[in-house]
């Protein structure tokens, strides 16, 4: 597992990931995650916003994606089990790509984009 | 009047010479000690890996990035630290990679350093500001 050794230094900086890319065709939304997945197992589970193209990542009932990739529905779904919770979209990147809120996977949740930038310390982009 | 300055991470995710990340990267970590700051960690992540190639080899009358990268580690002494699951899987291997894998040579040298992503995480944590360099 990962070591814990600096812990003590990662007091209580909050950590925001935002995933921009669609889920299947690259490995962003995977990298992005397994980004969020190690903050978690330090003990600093990020929130993850999902905007732009990355909200297709949402979309209930997906497969594996092509180039031979593990896809990334599973992941996304275990990401409760980390105390990553809930996912966050974007409303505007989901109307402006004719999607609905009812074609999204459990768990979740409108975001105030802005505002849940400005409440976090450090932003990675994916 | 002396200002406290800052230190500086730079998450860089684009490919040398395919995107713009890495040159807006580098020009955003040389600029930075004009005005009284530093970049201490510079974390390559996914294609962002390729910018470690050791063999980089490009056209005289266009930037060596490779180049840039040893540079700025001596100028500002800042750790260039690769992720080894991104690198690795891309061909990047350093000499014990190498040898691991049965690879007559590496593909990655100091001061370049093949680490885990719990180190990006270790320099949003301890650097001032953690900036995000991706296509």
């Amino acid at each position: 597992m990962y070591d814990r050794q600096g812990s003590d230094i990662m007091n209580s900086r909050s950590i925001l990931v935002i995933v921009r890319h669609p889920p299947h065709g690259t490995s962003w939304v995977r990298e992005g995650l397994e980004a969020a997945l190690v903050g978690a197992a330090l003990g600093q589970p990020p929130t993850i916003l999902f905007s732009g193209d990355g909200v297709l990542a949402l979309l209930a009932h997906q497969q594996r994606g092509a180039l031979g990739q593990k896809g990334s529905a599973a992941m996304l779904e275990g990401l409760s089990l980390y105390d990553i919770e809930p996912l966050w979209y974007d409303q505007r990147s989901l109307e402006t790509r004719g999607m609905e809120v009812s074609q999204l996977m459990p768990g979740c949740q409108q975001a105030c984009v802005a505002d849940l930038i400005a409440r976090h310390d450090v932003v990675m982009s994916f | 009047m002396v200002s406290q300055g800052l230190t500086y991470a730079l998450m860089v995710q684009g490919a040398p010479y395919s995107q713009q990340a890495s040159h807006s990267a580098l020009r955003f970590a040389e600029a930075l000690p004009a005005q009284g700051h530093r970049v201490a960690t510079v974390f390559f992540y996914h294609d962002g890996v390729y910018n470690a190639a050791s063999m980089m080899s490009p056209p005289r009358d266009e930037p060596h990035l490779l180049e840039r990268w040893r540079a700025l580690h001596q100028t500002q002494h800042c750790e260039l630290l690769v992720c080894v699951a991104s690198a690795v899987r891309r061909g990047l291997l350093d000499e014990g990679e190498a040898r691991r894998h049965g690879h007559p040579h590496p593909t990655l040298e100091a001061p370049f350093e093949l680490t885990g992503l719990g180190q990006l995480m270790q320099a949003a944590f301890q650097h001032d500001r953690l900036i995000t360099f991706a296509p």
